[in-house]
This record gives structure tokens, sequence and C-alpha cells, in this order.
């Protein structure tokens, strides 16, 4: 039994935000950079450009990337032999969040659904947490803007409408996105369990390395397959038409009930931001 | 080549701007967004008087980070513009000329810009560093319990856009892609 402060995790989190807002991974930088070269359209380039300007910019200067700074999405992996101490986990990462924000300079962008009162300091964050064998704990800091986040869908597939069904969901969800979603975008899919749980992964495939091929040799391929049916839909960056519509898709799966095939898209904008970090 | 214009707007030049232009643009502009548009469209149908005359004026949909000490404004994009299609027509008709966001209009808003020769011009998503550079001074006129969504007016200086929907039926958000597809 490993014990650990929940400061630790509070100082984390707070790291992470304060690093992920800013800083773009490589990653992203990479796939900005390979298809400036690839563009074929005037537009479609500079936006790149500008892109790729404004992430140097951003980590020179400590700003945020884009303005939208998201709400503060939280992935945390708990090992189930670590014994938290000192506190509430749950508010030291609330308190991590609101910390980052403050001395970053992020934006406030939260608040009540129907009053629409600004809880002004962005937090509640939207936690994940699961317990996993092990006494170590991953942190996956990703904040998600809402320009992207309104073009996710959810299709209750039948099971009658099958692979081609669902890949036909996917680029339906890219094409009716259009340029709304900052694109290029990075498309993450959840395939399978029920509605919420495929909704999860799909945001979860989002904290892969941008670009890097699911495991499973059949995802794969699909992932292959639906970049290029997603760029050839000509959308490009910033929806004023090209070849980059996409920079990736992440799918992820896992079973789900004899009656149904739950497809869920959560559109991510090319401020791709994820930084995670082991403790 | 970038056309330079400034705002204020004037009608005449904007009528020779077409979809695909781009341009750069310095002056005055006022950020607005979600609820800064339901309170302005709440004011006129309550007849009362507005924060700023929409005469000639362009409205940026924009809700910025905070400033860090010493600079004018925080990072400044785009927000998507969509949202705001449902007010946008009213505040056309009150004489707004210029229309700055990221992403697709409704047909009402196309029509809105026609009938009054207006133009919507694209800022680049997500490059809110970058755009921050271009503004000069940014001051709270209104509304200034929304936060982020008060109503700012900005100085800005070579603002880099492109006329995504012009007064004359081009729209590059359909003919751009439309080149591109296979
Ligand atoms: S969609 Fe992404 S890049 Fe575009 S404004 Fe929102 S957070 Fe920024």
């Amino acid at each position: 039994m490993r014990e650990l402060s929940v400061k630790r995790i509070e100082d984390t989190v707070y790291a992470l935000f304060m690093s992920a807002c800013c800083e773009i991974g490589e990653d992203v930088l990479f796939l900005l950079q390979k298809n400036l070269q690839t563009e074929e359209s005037p537009f479609g380039r500079e936006v790149l450009r500008q892109l790729i300007e404004n992430d140097r910019l951003a980590a020179e200067k400590k700003m945020p990337i884009c303005q939208d700074t998201g709400m503060a999405v939280i992935f945390m992996d708990l090992g189930q032999d670590v014994h938290l101490t000192c506190g509430d986990v749950n508010e030291a990462i609330e308190t991590g969040v609101r910390r980052a924000y403050r001395d970053g300079c992020f934006r406030a962008s939260v608040l009540s659904p129907l009053t629409r009162f600004n809880t002004k300091d962005n937090t509640p964050a939207i936690v994940h947490m699961r317990i996993v064998p092990g006494e170590q704990v991953t942190l996956t800091a990703a904040p998600k803007g809402f320009g992207s986040e309104n073009m996710s869908r959810l299709w209750m597939l039948t099971p009658s409408q099958g692979i081609e069904g669902v890949k036909n969901a996917i680029v339906e969800t890219v094409r009716l996105a259009g340029g709304n979603p900052c694109p290029p975008v990075v498309v993450g899919v959840g395939i399978g369990g029920t509605a919420e749980r495929a909704m999860q992964m799909a945001k979860h495939s989002l904290t892969r390395e941008c670009g890097t091929p699911s495991d499973d040799p059949m995802l794969a391929e699909m992932e292959r397959e639906l970049l290029e049916r997603i760029n050839n839909l000509g959308i490009g960056p910033q929806g004023l038409g090209g070849r980059t519509t996409a920079l990736a898709v992440h799918i992820e799966q896992m079973p789900t009930h004899i009656a149904g095939l739950p497809v869920a898209v959560n559109m991510q904008c090319h401020a791709a931001r994820h930084k995670t970090a082991v403790i | 080549m970038s056309k330079t214009i400034h705002a204020p707007l004037r009608r005449e030049e904007l009528e020779g701007l077409r979809a695909g232009d781009s341009v750069l643009l310095s002056g005055v502009i006022y950020t607005g967004r979600d609820a800064a548009h339901k309170r302005l469209c709440a004011l006129i149908n309550e007849g009362k008087e507005l924060p700023f005359d929409l005469r000639n004026q362009a409205i940026y949909y924009a809700g910025p980070c905070p400033a860090k000490p010493g600079d004018p404004i925080g990072s400044c994009g785009p927000t998507t513009s969509y949202r705001m299609d449902a007010y946008a027509p009213t505040l056309c008709n009150l004489g707004l000329i210029g229309m700055i966001g990221k992403g697709q209009r409704s047909e009402a808003v196309v029509e809105a810009i026609r009938r009054n020769g207006g133009v919507y011009f694209a800022a680049t998503g997500g490059a809110g560093a970058l755009i921050a550079t271009s503004v000069k001074s940014a001051e709270v006129i209104a509304f200034e319990d929304l936060g982020t969504e008060a109503i700012r007016r900005l100085e800005v200086e070579n603002l880099p856009l492109i006329v995504a929907i012009d007064a004359h039926g081009g729209n590059l958000y359909e003919e751009g892609p439309a080149r591109y597809r296979r």
C-alpha cells in the first residue's frame, strides 16, 4: 500500500492544464506540418501555416493556443494499492483546475446550463475515474472546446446496419459539422457498449497520441479508410475547402447488446490538447 | 494579395469584396457572442437604446481569454457563428454590415447580408494567440457582468480575414468544399 497526498494530485492537475492549454503536442504539430506539404488548396495552406505559427507563438508566450480553454476533462487511473490521504481527492482535482485557469489567464467558460450563470473559475471539471491494478496514479488533462464538442453525435444504429452503417454514420457526422468544429479535426469514435459508454470511449480515444493507429488491426484499417473518406469530403481547413479535413480518426470498441450498435463520434478540433503524467 | 479595409466599414468598400478575397482589417470592431446577442435583441424588442450604434459596424463573434499583465487582451479567436444566426438578421436590419466568425451561416443570415450589402468574414478558428497580436486595445463597453461574453470595443490592426459570404451570392463554405470533394 502506497500513501499519496491528494495535494500531489492537485498539483499535477494544475501543472497538466497549465501545459495543455498553451503547448500543443508534437503529435499534432507533426500532422499539421505533414498536411501543409500535401494540401492542395491555397486557403487550406494559409490556414495550416497560421495554425502552426499560432501554436509556436502560444508556447513561446505561454498563452492559450485557443481562447476556448474548454471544459476541464480529466482521465484518472487510480492504482488500487494507493491510499489517498490529506483530504478529499475530488476537491483536490477541482482546486487544481481552479488554480490553473486563474494563474494561466485561461477563460472561465463554464456556467449553469439553464440559468447561464458563470461559475467564474471553470469548475466543475469532468472527471473519468477508473480503479486499476498497481500503486500508481495516471492523470490525463484534456481541455475540450465546445466548437467541436457541439458537433459530436450519438448514433444508436440497428445491428442490420452493420459495419457499413457505422462507417457512414462517422463520415456523415463530419460532413454535417462542416467548418464549425475548426477543421482539421481529430475524429474520436466509440463503438459498442451502452449510449454513455460509447461516448466515453470516443472521448478517451482522443487522448491517444494523434495519428497513432489502433492496436486492433481491424480498427486500424477502419481508421485508415475513414480518414481517406473524410478527407474526400473536401471540407478542408476551417471549412473553406481543401484536402485536410481530418488529421486522424481514432476508434475504440467494446462488446454491446444483441439488439444494439451504438456509435458515438466525439469531434475534436485541431487544438487537440492532452497531457499525461504518472505519479 | 490582401486588400486593406477599415472599420467602421463603408458600404461602397464592401461592395467590391467577393467570397474568397483575403483582407486585412484595421480600425474599431466590437466583440459579441451568445449572451450579448441575446441581450442586444432583448433591448431592441423593448425599444430601448443599444450600448453602441450598429450602423456600419462589424461584430466579432469572440470571447477572449483574460489579458496577462501588460497585454491588451488574451487569446482571442473567433467562436462558431451559427449560434448567432437567430439574432444576426435583426442586427443587420439596424445597420450592422460586418460579421466576423467561423463556420457556415443560415439562409436567413445569407439573405440579410444580401439585402443590407454586408459581408461575413471568416477568421481562423483556434488561432487565438496569433489573432491577439492584431489587437491593439480592448475595452468593455457593455454587459460587464457577462465576463468573457461582455461587449468589448477592440482596436485592431491588420487582422487577417477571408471573405466567406458576400452580398452577391458568393459563399466560400459552399464553393470551397465543392472544389476539393472527390
Ligand atoms: S473548436 Fe477548438 S480550435 Fe475551434 S475555437 Fe473551439 S476550442 Fe478553439
